[in-house]
Order: C-alpha cells, then structure tokens, then sequence
C-alpha cells in the first residue's frame, strides 16, 4: 500500500473496572472483575440480574464550564464517551479548545472522529410521566398521547438518542471538524470504527483521528432484550464474579455492561514530527459477514470471522506465528464461543494452539460497541508493559475450544496483537496491532 | 493505482414507488409522495401525515421469505430495493453458487441504515403496569413481567440497525467489508462515500451501498414534533414539503430504502455489466457548532463540497447539477444556500439545485442514496428534477431550485450533499461515465 502508517499514540477508558485507562488495565492485572448485581434499576424479574457497571463519575466534571448546561442532552452513551474522549486526546498530549484554549495544538479541519455506537435505549422513567397522562380505561390511548403526553417529553428529546450524538458532542467540545462518523455495526462496532478512522487517516484526509466506541447497556430494554434472546447467562446470579466464562465448559451466556474506549489515532510522521509516544501501528485490518439464518448467533463454523481474521494478518502481512497475543469477542455464549474458536483456529492453524489468548469479558463485561476499543486499549497495555494478564473463569475449556487461554500472568514481549470481534447480525472484524520499536 | 469506481444497479422502496423507473415518472410528473398517516393513529399529533410507502411486501422479491420474517419497515424495505438493484448489476442472490463473476469475499456491504420501531404496544402497556405516579417511580418486576410476556425476542432485535445490513448478508452471501453508519439524516451519502474509498483502495470490487430506514412511528415522530422540525401543514400533506418557499415549516417525514451497486470499473468491464455513472469525489465534515443548530455560516457544508471537488479533482465550474439537501427547515434552505453561494461564487445562480424532497419526503438515513439515484438518472436522461411547491419563493433565497417544472438540459457532473442532525455533511460527485 503507498497509503500513510497510522500510529495509535493515546487512548481512554472508562469500564466497570475503572474511571480511566490506567485504572482499567491495573485492575485488570490485579485480576478483578468488575461485574456485579445491578444497581442502576432493581432487576426484579429479570433471568439475569448482573451487569458490568462503571463506578460512580460526575459529567460536569468533565466537560468545559461553558459546556455544563448541554450536559442535559447527553444520554449515558454519550456521557462515557465523552469523558473517554477527554482522557485519550489529554493522553496523546493534544491541546484541543475543550481542554486549554489558550494552547490548542490541533488543526481543527485535520481531525476526524469515528465511533461505534448503539442502539441507545430511551429512559423509561423519563418518559413515563408522558406515557401515564395518556391513558383511557387504565390502557396507553394514542390519541391522548398526541394531544397531552407528546407535550410532556423534553423538546429536545431526540437528540439524546441519535447514535452519532457521541461524536457530536466530542466534537463541539473538542472543536473537531474533519471526517466524522458513527459506526452501528453493534458489538463489532468498535473495531469497525477503528479501522475506518485508521483509512481516513491512511488516505490523508486527516492527521489525527478519535477513534473508537461507548455503549451504556445497563437499561431495563437493553438488559430484558439479552434475557429474552437468550444471551444473558441465568446462573450464578449470586456469584457475579463467576458468572461470565469466555470458552468454558460451565459457560452458560453473557453479561453485559457499560464503557466506551477511545484511541487517539495518528498519521506516524505527524506523530514523530511532534515527538509523540507511539504505543502501537495499526497494520492490518480485516472484515466480513457470517451468514447464518439462526442471525442472533454467529455461524457455526466461524467462518465471517476467519475471513476478516486471514485478511487482517495479509493486510499486515505477518504469519500467525507472529502474533503474540489474541484478544477474542468471547462473550461467554457457549454457542458462539465455540464458532469464534473454529474461526482462530482455521484461520490460525497449529498456531492457533500455541498463541496466548486472553478474553477480557469476563472480567469487563460485554459493552456492545464499546468492547472492542477497549479490547484495543487492553492490547496496547499488554504490549507497552510486556504482561498478559490472566483470564478469568476459563477453568475447563469448552468441547471443541483448542485454544491458549492462559490463567496465570504472563510476561511476554507482544510484537503484534489480534483483537476480533463479531456481532447478532453477522459483522465480523479483526483490527492486527504492531508494537512500536 | 486505485480504482476508478462507477455505479452499476440501482433500485428503490420509497413513497413513490417500488422501483427506479415509478420512482422516476414521479419525480418527471411532480408528484408528491405525502398523504395522512396511515401506519398509526395520527390524528390528535401536531402532524397528521407523512410519506409512507405503501402496499410493500418483501415476499414478493424473494423466493426465500421466511428468512426474513422478523424484518421491520426499515430492513424490509431494503430487500426489495436490493433485488432490484442486484438485478439489474447482474449479480445472483439466493443462491450457494452464484455465477455472476463477483467473488463473495470481495462482495461488501455498507448502509446508512436506521433503527427499527419499537414494538409500541408492549412498549407504552409495560411501563403504565410498572410506572407508580404517586412514588414517582418505576416497579421493574412488574415492568419485567409485561416485558418478558409479551416482546418477541426477534423483533427486539430487529430493532438494532446493523439489521438490514444483516438481511442483505444473508440475501446476497456477501463476505466482503460490511459496515452500517448511522449520522442522521447524512448516514447513506456517507456509506456511498466510504464504500467508493475502499473500492479505491481494492479492500472490495462490488460494494452493496445505500440505506434503509422509516421513523414513522409514535416515538418518531413525537420526537421531530417536539424538534419542530417537521412541517405541521396538515390540511395540505401534498404541497407541505416546500422547500426554499418563504412558508416552508419543516421537512415532511418519509421512509425508504435506496440500494446503488458500485464498482471497480475493472470489475464492471470483465463482468460486462452496464455502466450508469462513476463516483468521482467524496467529503465529510463535521460542524462542530451545536447539537441543535447548524454552523450559521455553513463552515461545515462548505468544506464538504469543497473536499468533494478537491476528491473529485474539479472545480466548482465543472458542476451541471445540485442534488441539494433541501428540507424544506427555515434553516437548513437558508444556510445550504449560503453554503452553495460560498463554493459556486458567481456560478452559484446558473447551476440549479433542486430539491427531491419536496416529492419523496425527507427518507432520514435512507435520503442521501434515494436522491442519489435521481442524480444518476438526471445525467442518464439530460433532465434535472424539479423543486415542487415552489409557489412563493423565498426572498432572501436566490438560487436556482428550478421552480416545479423539470428541465431537459446537458447533465453531466453532479454534487449530492447530505447534512445531518448535529453538523454532519456528506458530499458524493457523480459523472456521466465515458471510458
């Protein structure tokens, strides 16, 4: 490719294990879980009853003065991906108007932004005072709704559920003017962001990129709607921190949660020009569909996510015995698990049984399209400190699952990494980092 | 080297028809596509119609429909459109052992797609069971029980907007790149975008590109109502999207799917498919102005078009046609005009600019790729469409909408321009293919 190298030279976290990056990937070395009982609604009657939930912040304290009262039109979505927003750019050591500006170092056209969102769940207890002035004999009467309920709904109501809200408000804040996008591609979303933010740069549209995805899924909808299909695990509710088991033979379904991850994506002489840390080169890139009629699980044999896994190493142009470490989608769906092992290992061959592979899920829980930027974050900090931590809850290894899942830390030098992921729907990515030497 | 990428099938679920050529008659003849609102009971709403499509049923496109059973408006709209548009580019779909020259893993997709409805009636009847007005608050075990007895877990999750992209998978067996964006009402201008730049770059040869998307529903049009953002003419649904009028109120509410097949012109010329356009320039900007508000200035429009021209490798003087966003919104007609003076200088006045929307209503998501393949089809036939209702211009606005009558002329290069809420633009230019 005559195309630009894209460096990642910052990121920021927010995850159910901590309010920054660095107290994420502390945690996560100390081997925590952050998946607890839901405290956001009582989950009565609900077949899952936990969630990963990210400890208690203050969005004021994170956005400009002069931003406070625009605070009010930011769903929980947007809130987390500001506040990651704001760690990753102050990260890679870039003054933007929303962070000093006296001495913004940025060209505002030059930026983009790209991130991967959800379907944002409206706030029931929001709207049902709307809801309840609309009613006829006990029941929702419509025509009530349309001429008295309507009226009760904020005017600006919308606007806090539209997914590219995320990175418009990051933009406004940060002045951010170039390229900007929103990637709906569900738990694949993240990685898809990513590599898109990773050819804006690459075919010289911008010099710096945000880039990556938030998602707060700990809304009754968002949590009933996992139970219903079945992808929300129904045993260990009283032992939260078991409860999740990427590739276990006790596996028994999901847990989801809460974060947004955001890398600060840079063109590499850009990058060395202002004498930048660069943590990793985004090299390879991958993406296909799994086609499977059952759409809510991922085809059996795994076979969109070993296409977007093989193009992603030939895109890097590596082996897979270059790679170091694989951090999976592994969402703790024995099911599709089992067809994300298939895919590595026919992808990856006898590599396949040697590379360590560690699934965050079960300690971070899975954050829709949040995951996958954070699976980055968490790969860019195995490879800065040499240390795999270990995975959690793979005890005994599910039937069929070949894979390396190493249970104790590991201190390895990471050359490259592979993150993947996969989503109900069939989208399937795979984002190859390469460590900066 | 990078691929020149030109457009070879076309197809369309809309207000004004099921296929192109409907669609297309429509648009000569000046039909609006607005009526009262028939797919729930309007009647006491601030706005009591809309642009519906009606009388559509997937079934009929395919030999498969169970397969998509659980499709909503948005996701079934887009296999008719699909069909249409693959038909006409000669590639296979419901098939294991397509023989149409295309390699499935080099088959993408990527759609400016919209969510699905909610399922209003267990949605509004869960929360009156749990909602407790004198505590203010909500009792989730109740809540949970309508919820758990009543939603259809497949119909949650049609509900997430990577669906159609999903329905289009399974329709097609595509294994390329597949990617859905969702920025508003520029979401299908900016998919056609990206997916040209990664046909440039040979990530793909065929890329299956558009929208989907209806946000006629209850929540959805409470929320435009509560925006002020669509027009409450409701004794005249037909002459209410008047764009560049000086009565304009809004845009009229519309849905659809528009499906445009692009391809490596390499590709296109081994599989000998016809050619009905090329794609030559592409920008995104974002107005990082206001959540509610465009950039007053335009800032954002204006450098959208004008990285599409640099893209495009032309200049504002080479452009026939301005497929405008026009939404018939008090601000967004003003400050697209401003936007267009800004980058066409003195050629501004003589390039005409319509707006289809004052037709087809505003397909949100959708819009960008079904204006789009009006685009191509002015530069197939040498005719601009018109700007219907535009009966009391605007004072302050001067270009030329091309007033309610098309235009037979010379159409060769267009700009198509897409503004979303909270500043996202997104510009695509297209040329009359010649080798």
């Amino acid at each position: 490719m005559d195309s630009a190298r894209v460096a990642i030279t910052g990121f920021g976290a927010i995850t159910p294990l901590g309010l920054t990056a660095a107290d994420t990937w502390s945690s996560l070395c100390a081997g925590r879980v952050g998946i607890n009982t839901i405290t956001a609604f009582e989950p009565v009657g609900f077949s899952c009853k936990l969630a990963g939930q990210v400890p208690d912040y203050q969005i004021r304290d994170y956005v400009p003065k002069a931003y406070r009262k625009a605070t009010k039109l930011m769903s929980r979505d947007i809130e987390l991906a500001v506040i990651a927003s704001n760690e990753a750019l102050i990260h890679a050591g870039l003054v933007t108007k929303g962070i000093d500006p006296e001495n913004i170092n940025i060209d505002p056209e030059r930026v983009a932004i790209n991130l991967g969102a959800g379907l944002i769940s409206c706030d029931l207890v929001e709207l049902a005072p709307a809801v309840a002035a609309s009613t006829t004999d006990g029941k929702f009467d419509i025509h009530k709704w349309g001429r008295d309920g309507l009226n009760l709904v904020t005017p600006l109501w919308l606007l806090k559920y539209l997914p590219n809200m995320l990175a418009c408000h990051i933009g406004i804040i940060h002045d951010i003017q170039g390229p900007s996008n929103t990637i709906t591609c569900a738990e694949a979303a993240g990685h898809l962001a990513i590599a898109e933010a990773a050819q804006v740069i690459a075919r010289g549209d911008s010099d710096i990129a945000l880039a990556g995805g938030a998602e707060a899924k700990v809304n009754p909808i968002v949590m009933i709607r996992q139970c219903l299909l079945k992808r929300s695990t129904i045993e260990n509710n009283d032992d939260p921190a078991a409860a999740c088991r990427p590739f276990d033979a006790d596996a028994k379904g999901s847990v989801f949660g809460e974060a947004a991850g955001i890398v600060i994506l840079e063109e590499l002489q850009h990058a060395g020009r202002r004498n930048a840390k660069i943590y990793a080169e985004v090299v390879g890139f991958g993406q296909s569909n799994s086609i499977n009629p059952v759409y809510e699980h991922i085809e059996p044999d795994g076979k969109g996510i070993q296409i977007a896994i093989e193009r992603a190493l030939a895109e890097a142009a590596i082996q897979p015995d270059d790679l170091d470490l694989i951090i999976p989608h592994g969402t703790g769906i024995p099911a599709d698990d089992l067809a994300e092992a298939n895919a590595i290992q026919a992808a990856l061959g006898d590599a396949a049984a040697k590379i360590p592979v560690w699934p965050t899920k079960s300690m971070l829980s899975n954050a829709g399209a949040a995951s996958g930027a954070v699976d980055v974050i968490a790969a860019l900090c195995a490879m800065r400190d040499g240390i795999i931590p270990a995975a959690k809850n793979c005890d005994k290894k599910a039937a069929g699952c070949n894979l390396n899942i190493i249970n104790k830390p590991h201190q390895k030098n990471i050359r490259f990494a592979l993150c993947c992921s996969y989503t109900y729907g069939g989208q399937t990515a795979a984002v190859v980092l390469k460590k900066s030497v | 080297m990078t691929e020149r990428v030109v457009i070879t099938g076309m197809g369309i679920v809309c207000p004004l028809g099921h296929d192109v050529e409907t669609l297309w008659q429509a648009i000569l003849a000046g039909k609006s596509g607005a009526a009262k609102t028939t797919i729930f009971d309007a009647s006491t709403f601030p706005t009591t119609f809309d642009a519906e499509v009606k009388g559509y049923n997937h079934s009929r496109y395919v030999k498969n429909p169970q397969l998509h059973k659980y499709s909503n408006r948005g996701s079934g709209f887009v296999i008719g459109a699909a069909v249409e548009a693959c038909r006409q580019a000669a590639i296979d779909v419901e098939t294991n052992e397509p023989t149409d020259g295309i390699d499935r893993k080099r088959l993408g997709i990527y759609l400016g797609a919209g969510e699905g409805s909610i399922d209003n009636d267990v949605f509004f009847a869960a929360i009156l069971e749990g909602w407790d007005a004198q505590k203010s608050q909500m009792d989730w075990g109740r809540w949970a029980k309508v919820s758990f007895g009543r939603m259809d877990p497949m119909r949650e999750l049609e509900q997430e907007p990577n669906m159609p992209a999903a329905h289009l998978a399974m329709l097609t067996g595509a294994r390329g790149p597949t990617r859905s964006c969702l920025t508003a009402c520029a979401a299908s201008t900016q998919a056609v975008g990206e997916a040209t730049v990664m046909i440039r770059k040979g990530d793909a040869d065929v890329i299956i590109a558009g929208g989907a998307h209806s946000m006629i529903h209850p929540l959805g049009v409470t929320g435009f109502n509560r925006l002020t953002a669509i027009s409450t003419r409701n004794d005249s649904p037909e002459t209410a999207s008047r764009p560049f009028t000086a009565s304009r109120d809004g845009f009229v509410l519309g849905e659809g799917a528009a499906i445009l097949i692009l391809e490596s012109l390499s590709s296109a010329k081994k599989r000998g498919v016809e050619i009905l356009a090329e794609i030559i320039g592409y920008g995104s900007s974002s107005d990082a102005f206001r959540v509610t508000d465009m950039h007053e200035e335009g800032r954002g429009a204006i450098q959208a078009i004008n990285a599409a021209l640099a893209d495009a490798g032309i200049t504002y003087k080479d452009v026939d046609y301005i497929n405008t966003h026009g939404t018939s919104t008090a601000e967004n007609d003003s400050i697209e005009t401003k936007a267009i003076k800004a980058v066409f200088k003195e050629k501004a006045k003589n390039i005409p600019a319509s707006s289809v929307k004052s037709m087809l209503g505003h397909l949100i998501g959708a819009a960008g790729a079904a204006e789009l393949i009006t685009c191509v089809l002015a530069i197939r036939d040498n005719i601009v469409p018109p700007t219907i209702n535009l009966n009391d211009p605007d004072p302050a606005l001067d270009l030329d909408y091309v007033p309610n009558k098309p235009r037979k002329m010379p159409v060769n290069v267009v700009v198509n321009e897409s503004f979303g809420f909270g500043g996202q633009n997104n510009v695509v230019i297209i040329k009359r293919y010649q080798d």
